[in-house]
């Protein structure tokens, strides 16, 4: 790789290059979650107070109309990020600007409200995450009246039969229970429930990884299709790399709390640089042999309260020295791959 | 010979409202030191396929019709004693949360030795060595020291390992693997099926693969059985299957993986879904959602036939050959 081109900057993500400011952007949130014994323990058993650092200053923008995919393993934050974005969490540190404006500022203001019906979400399970005492209509419609954006209730079963239709259900589906539909059609529902405010921006948290592939297929091909027409930004996700190389724009790495690469799609996938996203890409099964014999991933995923020092993955790593055991890295430019490794960064890698 | 033959078996579940069949007339049979996939969408009968095989269906469901042998001897009609024998010393089994197939109360150790003193004649100390030799064959570092840990103790991926020596405990010819990886990460994936491969050919195991992962079977299976409402609907060599479906619903299912290493606009779908197993339609359970249907799909089921390197039950693959 060119590495006389090589700037270092700050943890910056400018993922777009618009002239214009992109629709999210997120700087160096961070969410620590307090998970010490409780008072009296700390003072009988002498045990210091525990913080989980789960999101540790991450940096990011989305464009609107584009995608950007979070990939990681279990524990790495993806889903506390997507918590935060949606206002379930107020950050430790760092602020979420939507659309020019501060969102957790306004999440606490009445004006909130407005913000929320711009910013809505799609949920992993599809079978916890709709009411199974509830109507279609009722669940569809809910944000809808909740917002008060139709109180008038000819026209709110109207626009739930428009909703579903556009989801690839049928108008008549929305007096039944969430029941009678399988796994593909409830996350359909969700989705026809995430759109009904039309929202801009849709912050989707597993939304297939419950589902099997055929049913996964056209979910996904429903969201991309939505996408279009409506220009919406998304937040995915995932951690299947086959998924979010089929639905993203730009992918971001993550590690125990931390952004470690942060590319476009394809320059991620044909030019992985950090050695822990090699190592991912390396680990998917494929389906047609290449031949050549997979290296698995060495090792497991440190303990997130016990992090190790410098570089969170140099116990993992193959190219790790003294530097990465001490002194944690920075995201810096490398191409057009921000990506945080000495090794990268030293021309090692 | 065969290491196991199930033929034409049918599972039936009896309920007030009539019985319903869940498995119908699945036949296939395993190759000693052979890896068979089985794959399908959930509700395909993957999993109670090989319930079956290891004898532990789940009350009311119940073996309505053919039969299951292993090395040649009928074991689908045996009691639950007999069948608790085979379990562990010719059959192990291994499933996919690895926290429920262990047992929480008792140290790691203490369960393989006693599943080594169960079926093998060897003494205490003896297959304490076992054990711990099993434990490093499955890359549990210091594996002398792990023996007396609990299951709480190992993380995610070392609980698997630790349930894969324990199925191998007893040097059975046959390991049924249900979802042996799901519950785990990508990175742990690849390390687990690995070792199971590896561990399993250093013995002379059959594997019998049960994911609906199509990666995981091409990166590890010879053959693969690829399952639609009950029924085996395609069964051949991996790469035949992967690269050349005979059967539309393979066909589809294939298209529609995301592949990690192609772009795509958009993925091909197999419209609808999976029928239940109460509302199974008449012929080609497959037929409502198949891209080729022709009249004879509607009303005669089709059986599995030769069509190619592979095994299709479709009726297209009979035209073919007349």
């Amino acid at each position: 790789m060119n590495t006389a081109a090589e700037v270092k900057t700050e943890a910056v993500a400018s993922t777009s290059t618009t002239a214009d400011a992109p629709l999210i952007q997120v700087r160096d949130l961070a969410m620590t979650f307090d998970v010490s014994a409780p008072w009296l323990n700390r003072v009988l058993e002498r045990r210091p107070r525990q913080l989980l650092r789960a999101v540790d200053g991450v940096s990011f923008d989305i464009p609107k109309g584009k995608t950007l995919s979070l990939v990681g393993e279990s524990g790495c934050g993806k889903s506390t990020v997507a918590r935060l974005l949606l206002g379930l969490y107020t950050p430790t540190r760092g602020s979420f600007t939507f659309d020019g404006q501060d969102a957790h500022a306004a999440f606490k203001t009445p004006a909130g409200n407005v913000l929320r019906r711009r910013v809505q979400m799609i949920f992993q399970d599809p079978y916890a995450s709709l009411n199974p005492r509830w109507t279609v209509e009722a669940i569809v419609g809910e944000p809808l009246s909740e917002h008060g954006l139709i109180t008038d209730p000819v026209a709110l079963r109207q626009r739930v039969g428009e909703l579903l239709v556009q989801v690839g259900l049928a108008e008549g589906d929305r007096s039944k229970y969430p029941h009678q539909f399988s796994g593909g059609q409830r996350q359909r529902i969700s989705i026809a429930r995430a759109l009904a405010t039309e929202p801009e921006f849709l912050v989707c948290d597993e939304p297939t990884s419950a589902l099997d592939v055929s049913v996964q297929a056209q979910v996904l091909n429903i969201m991309k299709a939505l996408q279009k027409k409506r220009e919406l930004s998304y937040l995915f996700i995932s951690h299947n790399l086959a998924v979010v190389r089929h639905v993203s724009d730009y992918v971001g790495v993550m590690y125990l709390g931390r952004l470690i690469e942060v590319a476009d799609k394809a320059t991620l996938f044909a030019t992985p640089r950090h050695p822990y996203t090699r190592m991912l890409l390396d680990a998917i099964p494929k389906m047609h042999a290449t031949g050549r014999a997979r290296t698995p991933v060495q090792g497991e995923v440190p303990n997130p309260l016990n992090p190790p020092t410098g570089c969170a993955f140099n116990p993992r790593c193959p190219l790790a020295n003294d530097r990465c055991r001490n002194e944690r890295p920075v995201l810096h430019l490398a191409g057009t791959t921000q990506v945080a490794c000495h090794a990268v960064e030293e021309g090692r890698g | 010979m065969t290491l196991l033959q199930v033929q034409n078996l049918v599972v039936e579940f009896p309920g007030r409202r009539g019985t319903l069949r869940a498995l119908d007339q699945v036949s296939f049979d395993i190759a000693p030191g052979e890896i068979l996939g089985v794959v399908g969408e959930s509700g395909a009968g993957k999993s109670l396929t090989g319930a079956a095989i290891i004898g532990l269906l789940e009350p009311p469901g119940r073996i309505a019709g053919g039969q299951i042998l292993l090395e040649g001897e009928r074991i689908d009609q045996l009691d639950a004693e007999a069948m608790r024998h085979i379990r562990g010393r010719r059959i192990g089994a291994i499933f996919q949360d690895p926290m429920t197939s262990l047992n929480p109360l008792y140290t790691v150790g203490r369960q393989l030795t006693e599943t080594i003193l169960a079926h093998l004649p060897v003494t205490k100390a003896e297959a304490r060595r076992r054990a711990i030799a099993l434990l490093a064959d499955t890359g549990i570092p210091a594996p002398e020291q792990r023996i007396d840990h609990y299951p709480h103790q190992f993380s995610g991926g070392m609980r698997q390992r630790v349930v894969i020596a324990l199925a191998l405990a007893a040097e059975p010819k046959l390991i049924v693997a249900d979802e042996p990886t799901t519950a785990l990460d990508v990175s742990i994936q690849a390390q687990i099926i690995q070792l199971l491969k590896k561990v399993c050919r250093e013995r002379g195991a059959a594997v019998m693969l049960i994911t609906h992962d199509m990666g995981v079977i091409a990166e590890t299976c010879d053959r693969v059985a690829v399952m639609y409402a009950g029924r085996v609907a395609e069964i051949g060599p991996v790469h035949e299957v992967i690269n050349h479906p005979a059967h539309p619903y393979t066909a589809g299912l294939m298209a529609a993986i995301p592949d990690p290493m192609e772009d795509r606009e958009m993925l091909n779908q197999i419209d609808g879904s999976m029928p239940r197993i109460n509302a199974i339609p008449t012929g080609c359970a497959f037929h409502p959602r198949c891209p080729q249907v022709f009249d004879r799909c509607h009303v005669e089921r089709p059986e599995l036939i030769d069509a190619g390197p592979t095994r299709a039950a479709c009726w297209l693959r009979q035209e073919a050959t007349v």
